[in-house]
């Protein structure tokens, strides 16, 4: 420690310390995977893409080298700046594809609701780190309360998928943090007679004498085309019966790299963003289906390994919350585009096209890194 | 509420929940898992060829119109290429948008619209319509240059149909027009509907629409990749469409062309047959039209101007108008009379300057009338008096029974659509043809007027000169026929049409060689002598002249009555005398008596047939000089 000459051999191994590895090979192989693709759906995209990778991995580096000590301090200053700035884009917004998302601030036009997926779950991670302890009824209704503020301003805009993801971000932490099963468990169980209820009786309950008594006739409609895609064969059901004919004729081998006869006579819409799923199902088949769902299930293994061996309450909440949004992310995608979830625009994580929300999911995995870097530091 | 005071239960209670969740992805993926399975492998053969129905759609592939050509191979209707601009209604929300659109790129004028518009409504189902054809290249590549922009507009390449003499041959060729409602309900009763998936056009008159079957050709089929935009991508496999038979005729378009010429100005039609084999050699009804007009959709402007026109252009009256024979069915008479034996040609009568019948006197005041009228006599001058007598002897039911072995009063079954049957009137026909009582009664003056080719005798030239045409081949009738050969479009072979006579008409050969013979003095010391005189060649005729309108009484002054009201003027003829190769029947409406106006055409028309020489040529001066004469 003494020496004040210049280690530069020093200064590389604590510029690459932070980097797991294992989180790095995951990564890896998906974005190679999601390149491979692109090949495939888009070629004038691959420069631009690129440029995503490259941004997207300097972001999540730059993450991986500040400790959650210090993450944890921006917290209530991005939260508040989040909140702000989304109130902004109500008042202010441009209006792109019918919703109101853009904040063009004269420099740059940023997307203050993405923000939000990273504030909200370092915001609530930071409260109960505060209130660790005195974790109790009242700490669980303030919680909600700082989920719900920037959600409101998010379902106004009004933008479903991003509205799901960052309140999925906000119950994970709240459910790794401890909330009571006898909470959890009802909802849960409701929610899923539901839907199953819906889904099993779908064909008697969507004829047209039936009465659904708490829901008006269009919203009624809506629920029945998502239950039966061809009931609306040009409008919304289009893309689903589409997406299914690519996923299903793919069968077990797929149809071969670029010989997607779906993807490339453009009978799937977007198939380089959120649809691009049927792209890799329809030209790897079944096999690459899995090999994806399994380079999905090592990155939460990773994430969660992580989580569980976090140093503190703050760096372990948000671990296990980050890791279970990669799930989501992956989850409502896959399951939109294969016809058991509604149509919702969340991407396929680190594989569909587009800069901001992959610049999302690497600050996700710096953060990642960070913790377990915190982890080896606090050994050490 | 879980209690986590103590950092150690704490810890391990959120790894138990961290182990929950990880149950919950790996149920949740499980469930992807599942789904994949169920679509990838349980369900892959359904979801496989709906992919392949997305992908593959037959395409017709048109085939190529056969051609027409004359006697000697020149091209009467044949097909060419040209760009057409073209919207499919399916693929366009806002169609009016849309060629508003395309008006700042390419001229489209109010008629263009109004056409598209017509044709929309006409049009099948999904089937593009075009909106401007005959593009020029530069206005292709403008176009084209847009085309991305502009969904549901296409440029294509298209074969049109060419007519290249025009007016000329215009009622024998007919045309072809677009596939309207009632085309696509004749193709459906025909069991045609495949063949015709992509035609666009169908013969709609004249030899297009009787040939139609052999000149349509059968489609191909190409298997493309298409997008979901219905573009096709690439090409899978292609079945060539067979290209339809030519259709070789016997018609000579040069003949024809004189013919056309010879009328002028004047209403009539003219049918020329070579008797040996009935083939048409030319059909002439005058005024004609533009077959070329018809084909992309006539205009309202063309339309008013060929429909309204007092001369009725679109009429084929070589086939479709009847006329009273007038005096042309004179050798007709006479061979009936030598063929029922009330008449043999020996057989002479004086005194014929009237005939009494019933209180009526008829007169034929013609010096060469008066006396020694005999089978040859009467036909030469033209002798009324004689026929109305022999019609008497006749009668109605056995003039009638003669007459339609020539094909009087019967379809010729010329293989034209359209024709009319004319009207060979016995009693039996009057009872059927008026409703009242009092005029259904047959009298005996209707006989006398009918063996003079008056009265209800009513014939299309074409009848009568098929009619000739068996008289001068000893009595063999053939369908007459336009088309000779059709020329198989695969292997070249040729088909005659007609190769059979219909019938040989029993009348002995003496009988005809004496009308024959009689015809010929008609052109020397006759009717017609003035016309013919000079001409190289032998040639028989009779004149005809049939009355439009009956002055009670009064005589008839030609410079008095209207030209609407003028007789007809006949004639027809046959050449050479000794084996004619062609036998014609010419009628020039309101045209006055037959040596008139018809005959000289029928002098510049067997003219240029056997000598190769035309009106306005130096050789013809004798006949002009006689047609002058003629019309004096």
């Amino acid at each position: 420690m003494s020496e004040s000459r210049f280690q530069p051999l020093l200064l590389l191994r604590a510029l690459f310390r932070p980097l797991d590895p294992a989180l790095l090979l995951v990564l890896g192989l998906l974005l190679g995977y999601g390149y491979v693709l692109m090949m495939s759906a888009s070629t004038e995209r691959l420069e631009t893409l690129q440029l995503h990778f490259v941004i997207a991995i300097v972001t999540m580096w730059a993450v991986a080298l500040v400790p959650p000590k210090q993450l944890l301090k921006l917290a209530v200053p991005m939260y508040l700046g989040g909140v702000v700035l989304l109130v902004g884009v109500v008042l202010f917004g441009e209006v792109s594809k019918g919703a109101q998302r853009w904040l063009d601030l004269g420099v740059m036009r940023i997307q203050p609701s993405e923000l939000m997926k990273i504030a909200v779950p370092l915001m609530l991670a930071w409260f109960f780190q505060v209130r660790e302890g005195v974790t109790r009824w009242p700490e669980f209704m303030v919680a909600m309360m700082l989920l719900l503020i920037p959600l409101g301003l998010i379902v106004v805009q009004p933008d479903l998928g991003t509205s799901l993801l960052v309140s999925a971000c906000g119950l994970y932490v709240i459910f790794f943090a401890g909330l009571s099963w006898k909470l959890i468990v009802p909802v849960v169980l409701i929610g899923v007679i539901g839907i199953g209820a819906i889904v099993g009786f779908g064909d008697t309950l969507c004829q047209p004498e039936v009465d659904w008594q708490i829901l008006r006739e269009y919203q009624k409609q809506r629920v029945c085309t998502l239950l039966d895609p061809t009931q609306d064969p040009l409008g919304k059901g289009f893309h689903i019966i589409q997406s299914t004919i690519a996923i299903g004729s793919g069968g077990v081998f797929g149809k071969g790299w670029m010989a997607g006869t779906q993807t490339h006579l453009a009978f799937i819409p977007e198939r380089h963003t959120d649809f691009i799923f049927s792209v890799l199902a329809e030209e790897f088949g079944l096999i690459g289906a899995l090999v994806l769902l399994i380079l999905y299930t090592l990155l939460i293994i990773r994430g969660f390994t992580i989580a569980a061996m976090a140093p503190t309450l703050a760096s372990r909440l948000l671990a296990g919350a980050l890791t279970m949004i990669f799930f989501t992310y992956a989850f409502v995608n896959m399951g939109m585009v294969s016809g058991i979830l509604p149509v919702v625009g969340v991407p396929l994580p680190f594989i569909s096209y587009g800069g901001t929300a992959l610049v999302t999911l690497c600050i996700a995995i710096g953060i990642l890194m960070s913790i377990e870097r915190s982890r080896i530091a606090a050994k050490e | 509420m879980t209690d986590f005071r103590h950092p150690k239960e704490e810890l391990a209670a959120f790894r138990r929940r961290v182990l929950v969740a990880m149950l919950f992805v790996l149920v949740c993926f499980g469930l992807l898992a599942a789904r994949f399975h169920y679509l990838q492998v349980v369900r892959h053969d359904y979801f496989h060829s709906r992919a392949e129905g997305n992908r593959i759609a037959l395409l017709p592939v048109v085939p190529n119109r056969g051609l027409i050509t004359d006697r000697r191979g020149r091209v009467l209707a044949r097909n060419y290429s040209a760009y057409t601009l073209e919207i499919n209604p399916s693929q366009v929300d806002n169609l009016e948008a849309t060629i508003d659109e395309l008006a700042r790129i390419v001229p489209i004028d109010v008629g263009d619209r109004r056409r598209f518009r017509k044709q929309l409504l006409e049009s099948k189902f999904f089937e593009s319509v075009p909106i401007r054809t005959h593009l020029s290249d530069e206005e292709v590549a403008r176009l084209v240059a847009r085309r991305y922009s502009l969904p549901g507009v296409e440029v294509q390449a298209r074969l049109f149909r060419d007519y290249p003499y025009g007016e000329s041959g215009a009622h024998v060729t007919g045309y072809i027009g677009r596939i309207n409602e009632r085309d696509v309900q004749r193709i459906e009763e025909g069991g045609n509907s495949a063949n015709y998936r992509g035609s666009e056009y169908i013969g709609k008159s004249g030899l297009e629409l009787s040939y139609e079957d052999e000149l349509h050709g059968n489609t191909g089929v190409e298997q493309v990749e298409i997008n979901a935009g219905g573009r096709a991508m690439r090409l899978l496999s292609r079945t060539p469409a067979a290209p339809g038979n030519d259709l070789e005729l016997a018609l000579d378009i040069e003949l024809q062309k004189v013919a056309e010429a010879a009328f002028g100005e004047r209403r009539g039609a003219l049918v020329a047959i070579e008797p040996a084999t009935g083939g048409v050699l030319a059909l002439v009804s005058t005024p004609s039209f533009n077959p070329n007009l018809f084909v992309e959709g006539i205009s309202v402007t063309d339309w008013r101007a060929l429909s309204d026109s007092p001369e009725h252009p679109l009429l084929n009256r070589a086939m479709f108008s009847t006329y009273p024979p007038g005096s042309t069915f004179k050798p007709f008479m006479a061979l009936a009379g030598l063929a029922t034996g009330k008449r043999n040609l020996f057989q002479y009568f004086n005194g014929q300057g009237v005939f009494s019948f019933v209180g009526h006197r008829f007169y034929d005041r013609k010096s060469s009338c008066q006396s020694g009228v005999d089978v040859h006599r009467s036909l030469v001058y033209s002798c009324n008096t004689y026929y109305y007598q022999l019609a008497n002897e006749l009668g109605i039911e056995a003039l009638a029974r003669f007459m339609r072995q020539f094909g009087f009063g019967g379809r010729t079954g010329i293989d034209i659509p359209g024709e009319a049957a004319g009207v060979l009137p016995t009693p039996d026909w009057k009872r059927k043809r008026f409703s009242r009582k009092e005029q259904q009664t047959w009298f005996g003056g209707e006989t006398i007027s009918v063996g003079i080719g008056q009265g209800y005798n009513a014939y299309t030239p074409l009848q009568m000169a098929n009619a000739l045409a068996a008289l001068v081949n000893d009595g063999i009738i053939y369908r007459p026929h336009v088309v000779r050969n059709v020329v198989d479009a695969k292997t070249g072979e040729r088909h005659p049409v007609e190769s059979e006579p219909l019938a040989r008409i029993p009348v002995s050969s003496a009988h005809l060689q004496a009308i024959r013979a009689a015809m010929v003095d008609v052109t020397k010391v006759g009717t017609a002598a003035r016309v013919f005189r000079g001409a190289p060649y032998e040639s028989g005729g009779k004149t005809g002249t049939a009355q439009v309108f009956s002055l009670r009484g009064q005589r008839y002054v030609e410079g008095r009555v209207t030209e609407r009201l003028r007789d007809h003027s006949w004639y027809i003829a046959f050449a050479p005398a000794h084996k004619p190769t062609i036998a014609l029947a010419v009628i020039v409406e309101n045209g006055g008596f037959g040596s008139q106006s018809a005959a000289p055409i029928a002098r510049q028309v067997m003219d240029f047939y056997l000598l190769g020489q035309r009106a306005d040529e130096p050789a013809s001066e004798i006949d002009e000089a006689a047609a002058a004469e003629a019309e004096q």
